[in-house]
């Protein structure tokens, strides 16, 4: 509806432009500005998740994903530590066929959905799981898609975790959104910015960046992917997706945020995402498989710096 | 639903959506290099960029931020050259700061995406390219809807990589194709390998062959491959015509191919 004042705001269902709305009564009722009582029950359930952080971009196609499974295997090869991986990308859900699980089923149970586990401490959400085929399309507008994202936050049993990792579709809308409203009475440790080095994906992270900033999402760091290429034949380096502004590292010196890492282009990741196998357990000796290492070493650092800050000044 | 035939849309002879499902395969890209090839090829060509949150088409098109001006029919689309023979619309263009982010909830979008196809003055087109973001939501839905009620959509062109990540979400997009009565113009498939300019060995970096399976499987035509290629990723970066910069290069080769093509099945539905 063209001029709608927005169902939240001071005018919703006042101003002239409400006037046929079929939702007029109910804006001008004053019911949807209240908060969604979801936000509370979801605080509640995730109260025994250590650490949430959010894997972002803004841009497609840059390797969220692969980067948020290769963090959920790294974080869950010490078997001590509960991980689970959500991944909230509605319409186009990768994870599933990167953690190899593609084909399974979520089995619904007294006490909620339960994830997919990958092994006995990671465990995996998706909306690729409710789809019974392939080419099934996940045709849905904002609304609906938000509906999926809260019902994910509040009905999956997650148990106790040490860390939810939750992957993010491209964009800075209805999903993100979303889950920053639906997590908002939860404590979130940090946003990782995912991005290549070329201008054009960078003018859409620094779009996602300022979104953080907006939302108030602390940003844990920056990681380029697809960083330069060694040719296996004559290893001489290409940069396939040119840096022409600077990459990742002046982007992040301009805008005083920590570049966690840069991973350079490798095609068993793409081999091993196909596969739904980690890349890191495939061929943990590559460099792409040591930088991925080092920025996972850095989340969890920053991780737990974040809670010893927090006991010092409570 | 009987097209509305006066207006911004009815001197444009063919539509084709250029949609994917999947990000970062190269929508914009191979939408700008489209346009292009066309353009070379003498005809007139408009571009209308619908990805609201990450607008890409301007920078490649080295077009800046223009101001963008109101006419009678509408709102004037901006020209890459005087003989206007490349035009675009995009939200980029009417973003005060390119910075800041488009935050906004499905609604608003639709809304803003049917303002775009109504209103833009597009005067006499061969061929509308329209680039969309990933997905199959509010923007692809919107889109759509705006678009039949002016004109009729020839098609879409799905654009992959070979992986099959990349083609696990295109199979849905093609899935919406059908469930929206979008006729599929042919798969095109991006980032196919990648030859090192240093020693010709060619390295398969987002997996093989995943584009014409794709179209195999899904009984839709395959319109070639076009190679990873750091000179067109850069022609893109820095807004060039990659077209005229390296006509002789392999990429070109495939692109012009494509929109061949392209243009055969558009003229012969």
């Amino acid at each position: 509806r063209k001029n709608c004042p927005g169902t939240t705001s001071e005018q919703a269902g006042k101003s002239s432009s409400c006037a046929g709305c079929p939702n007029q009564k109910i804006c001008a009722s004053g019911a949807t500005k209240a908060p969604d009582p979801a936000i509370a029950e979801i605080g509640e359930k995730l109260s025994t998740v250590k650490h949430k952080i959010l894997v972002l971009s803004g841009k497609g196609g840059v390797g969220k994903s692969t980067f948020s499974a290769h963090l959920a295997h790294t974080l869950a090869s010490d078997s001590t530590k509960e991980v689970a991986l959500l991944d909230v990308d509605i319409c186009g859900p990768s994870i599933p066929r990167i953690m190899g699980l593609e084909g399974e089923q979520v089995h619904q149970s007294g006490s909620g959905w339960s994830p997919v586990y990958v092994d006995d401490n990671l465990a995996v959400m998706s909306i690729g799981f409710l789809l019974s085929s392939p080419d099934d399309a996940v045709i849905w507008r904002g609304p609906k898609k938000n509906g999926m994202i809260k019902q994910f936050l509040r009905d999956v049993d997650w148990g106790d975790l040490d860390y939810l990792i939750v992957d993010t579709p491209p964009g800075t809308s209805d999903e993100h959104l979303s889950i920053v409203q639906y997590l908002s009475s939860t404590h979130v440790d940090g946003a990782v910015i995912i991005t290549t080095p070329q201008e054009v994906s960078l003018q859409d992270v620094r779009k996602e960046i300022r979104f953080c900033q907006k939302v108030k999402l602390p940003i844990i760091g920056v990681v380029e992917n697809m960083s330069g290429f060694v040719c296996p034949s004559c290893k001489n380096t290409s940069q396939i997706f040119p840096p022409t502004s600077g990459g990742a590292e002046r982007m992040c010196a301009d805008l005083d945020l920590p570049l966690l890492g840069k991973v350079p282009l490798d095609p068993r990741i793409a081999r091993s995402c196909d596969e739904g196998k980690s890349f890191i357990n495939e061929v943990p000796d590559s460099p792409a498989a040591k930088v991925y290492q080092s920025i996972v070493q850095s989340i969890q650092d920053y991780c737990s710096n974040r809670v010893t800050e927090e006991q010092s000044t409570s | 639903m009987e097209a509305n035939n006066d207006g911004s849309m009815s001197q444009v002879r063919h539509v084709v959506l250029v949609l994917s499902g999947k990000g970062g395969v190269g929508k914009s890209t191979i939408t700008t290099e489209l346009a292009l090839a066309l353009r070379h090829a003498g005809k007139k060509i408009g571009i209308l960029d619908v990805d609201l949150c990450g607008p890409s088409i301007p920078r490649m098109l080295s077009i800046g931020r223009p101001d963008v001006h109101q006419c009678d029919s509408g709102w004037v689309p901006v020209y890459t050259d005087a003989a206007k023979t490349l035009a675009l619309m995009s939200i980029g263009f009417l973003l005060e700061d390119p910075d800041e982010a488009v935050v906004w909830r499905g609604p608003k979008k639709t809304a803003m995406i049917g303002q775009f196809v109504s209103d833009v003055a597009w005067g006499e087109l061969d061929v509308l390219l329209v680039d969309t973001p990933p997905g199959t939501s509010d923007e692809h839905l919107a889109v759509l809807e705006n678009l039949k009620k002016h004109s009729r959509v020839d098609g879409a062109i799905l654009v992959t990589t070979p992986q099959a990540v990349s083609t696990g979400d295109v199979r849905r997009e093609i899935t919406f194709c059908k469930k929206t009565g979008i006729r599929i113009l042919g798969i095109v498939e991006n980032m196919s390998g990648f030859v090192c300019p240093h020693c010709s060995e060619c390295s398969n970096i987002f997996s093989k062959g995943g584009g014409e399976e794709l179209a195999k499987l899904t009984g839709s035509i395959f319109l070639g491959a076009v190679p990873l290629d750091p000179l067109l990723s850069t022609s893109i970066e820095e807004g060039k015509d990659f077209i005229q910069s390296f006509p002789d290069s392999a990429t070109f080769s495939a692109i012009s191919s494509i929109s061949q093509t392209l243009l055969e099945s558009l003229q012969t539905a």
